[in-house]
């Protein structure tokens, strides 16, 4: 082997190996060690050898996140807020690609930068839109005022619903491309056969375009998913201190708190959980790659 | 050319109001006189003034340019030669795992990565700063630079590298000759994704970040977080501006270098002809 070779492998080798990998064994370590004044070291250091430290472990914080209610229920309501807001994403972005895979050729690339061009605009400031226009003197209670449809200025920030509206705006880019790029290579005459042999265009849509563009809602909903799962600036900024989601949990277990070694076991069971959804994300993946070939 | 029915147009028409309507709201409150951002009591710029005067705003801004290109460029190298190695480095010694080292970031929620870089960093002694930022950012957005990167890597034709090889060129000048053209869009298009991804990054930077240095995003969240300041909307209607233009005259010049493309694989022709 080449010495090149070598050093082309190894400098971006070592740099995930110290920067990404071992930042993770910390977090795993700490997870299991005591809380020592929440200032480092913690015991069990590496110092004593891997005896010492494989015996001082222990599951101390794993067991405290089970006793007290507020993490699980943090679990849980994460859980169902990515569920809900990705199936809300879902309704709002695939008429969105549905109408840009039947415009005009010549509006297409049009149409595909408007959608990318929110993605490069900054999350912080998108997310922070919002809480001009939610909040209860803002423009929407305005508008609904003046519309005669309520009479009370509705209470929006600062509640889940906030939060979904947060979610929905912020990543629906990620639910539209994936949908336009599997209904962008689909066969119209297929649709026509099916109109020809009796269908109406509903049934159609339903038995044809949307079977066939299920790779691209897949992807769309597991991009969506992943990200509102461990989400903090949207719940943070828009949800209040009613919203449970577990990556605020997490911030403020270790900014507020302090209490590291709780954080860092968060921050593993969060971990776990993920790799779930990122695990059929990829066998999803390969089966499209196979089915292409 | 088909006609659209009534209900596609409705649902690009609102589609595109959701997605825009939000922006164009802050824009329009940044011009506001009232210090009160939901009451419209005249046009004026004054807030744009002050920011310009708010010294903290500006140094944080300055923080994150910084920040940006460095760690972006770094990403960029790194990432591209994660990605040659990932297409073409053939089989080595912990393959899976370096593989899994460059998706995994893709999926990690940043408060897990913020936080385990952030225990590295006490652990080793390192002072929080500009450094451990640069190295945070480095990390995440190389692996986003690598995807793009192999995608493109993927693709092209493996001969024409050999065929430099054949002809004497050293495996770096065969990279740096063919290769490297060839895929420099991707590389291109890598950097200016990392360079977005760092300027944007609210939760690493304030995990990574230390007394000594603070990044604009972390500025605008702790205002933010008191409520809405007609202040923040002018700084955001900059930013929405800058990036705007950079979009658009981005994709304006890959349509008039395609729509060239053309017009020369059209002469091409007519010449062979």
């Amino acid at each position: 082997m080449r010495l090149s070779r070598v050093a082309l492998i190894l400098v971006p080798y070592l740099w995930l190996l110290v920067l990404f990998f071992a930042p993770f064994l910390i977090v795993l370590k700490i997870s299991l060690s005591d809380a020592a004044l929440a200032i480092p070291p913690y015991t069990p250091t590496f110092k004593d050898g891997i005896a010492a430290l494989i015996s001082e472990l222990d599951f101390e914080n794993f067991i405290f996140l089970t006793e007290d209610d507020l993490y699980w229920k943090a679990y849980l309501s994460s859980f169902r807020i990515a569920l809900v807001s990705t199936l809300l994403t879902l309704l709002v972005g695939y008429p969105i690609a549905y109408g840009m895979a039947k415009a005009p050729d010549e509006w297409r690339a049009t149409l595909m930068m408007l959608v990318i061009l929110p993605f490069w605009t900054s999350f912080l400031i998108r997310v922070y839109a919002w809480m001009g226009i939610l909040s209860n003197e803002g423009l929407l209670n305005q508008l609904l005022i003046w519309l005669g449809l309520i009479s009370e200025p509705l209470t929006i920030l600062n509640t889940t619903a906030a939060v979904y509206i947060g979610i929905v705006y912020t990543y629906l880019p990620f639910m539209i491309l994936p949908i336009y790029a599997a209904l962008d290579r689909l066969d119209t005459s297929l649709n026509e056969a099916a109109e020809d042999l009796g269908c109406t265009r509903t049934q159609a849509f339903w038995l044809v375009t949307i079977p066939l563009s299920k790779n691209g809602i897949v992807a769309g909903s597991f991009l969506v998913f992943i990200p509102a799962l461990g989400e903090f600036v949207i719940p943070s900024l828009l949800g209040g201190s009613g919203t449970l989601m577990i990556g605020k949990v997490l911030w403020e277990e270790f900014f507020n708190n302090r209490d590291w070694p709780v954080a860092s076991a968060v921050a593993v069971i969060l971990l776990l959980i993920l790799i779930i959804p990122i695990v059929l994300f990829q066998r999803n993946q390969q089966k499209q790659q196979e089915a292409e070939e | 050319m088909r006609r659209m029915s009534w209900f596609n147009v409705t649902s690009l028409t609102l589609g595109f109001a959701f997605l825009y309507l939000p922006m164009l709201v802050l824009i329009i409150y940044s011009f506001n006189a009232s210090k009160l951002v939901t009451v419209w009591a005249g046009f004026s710029t004054k807030w744009y003034g002050t920011l310009f005067q708010n010294e903290a705003f500006l140094d944080a801004a300055w923080v994150t340019i910084k920040v940006a290109v460095v760690s972006s460029t770094l990403a960029t190298v790194l990432g591209t030669m994660a990605a040659y190695v990932l297409v073409r480095g053939g089989r080595f010694m912990g393959r899976t795992l370096f593989s899994g080292m460059i998706y995994a970031p893709l999926v990690m929620p940043e408060v897990i990565t913020g936080l385990s870089l952030l225990l590295l960093f006490i652990g080793i002694g390192l002072d929080r700063g500009v450094l451990t930022i640069v190295l945070a950012h480095t990390t995440f957005s190389m692996c986003y630079v690598s995807v793009v990167v192999s995608s493109r890597l993927v693709s092209f034709d493996r001969s024409l590298e050999e065929a430099a090889l054949d002809l004497g060129s050293t495996p770096w000048e065969a990279f740096r000759l063919v290769t490297l053209p060839i895929i420099a869009p991707a590389v291109i298009s890598g950097w200016l994704l990392a360079f977005t991804l760092s300027l944007d990054d609210l939760v690493i930077a304030s995990f990574t970040s230390g007394p000594s240095a603070t990044t604009l995003p972390i500025k605008i969240f702790s205002a933010v977080r008191l409520g809405v300041s007609p202040e923040i909307n002018a700084l955001s209607t900059i930013m929405i501006l800058i990036v705007t233009i950079g979009v658009v005259t981005a994709s304006l010049v890959t349509k008039r270098n395609a729509v060239r493309a053309q017009k020369d694989a059209r002469k091409a022709e007519r010449a062979e002809a």
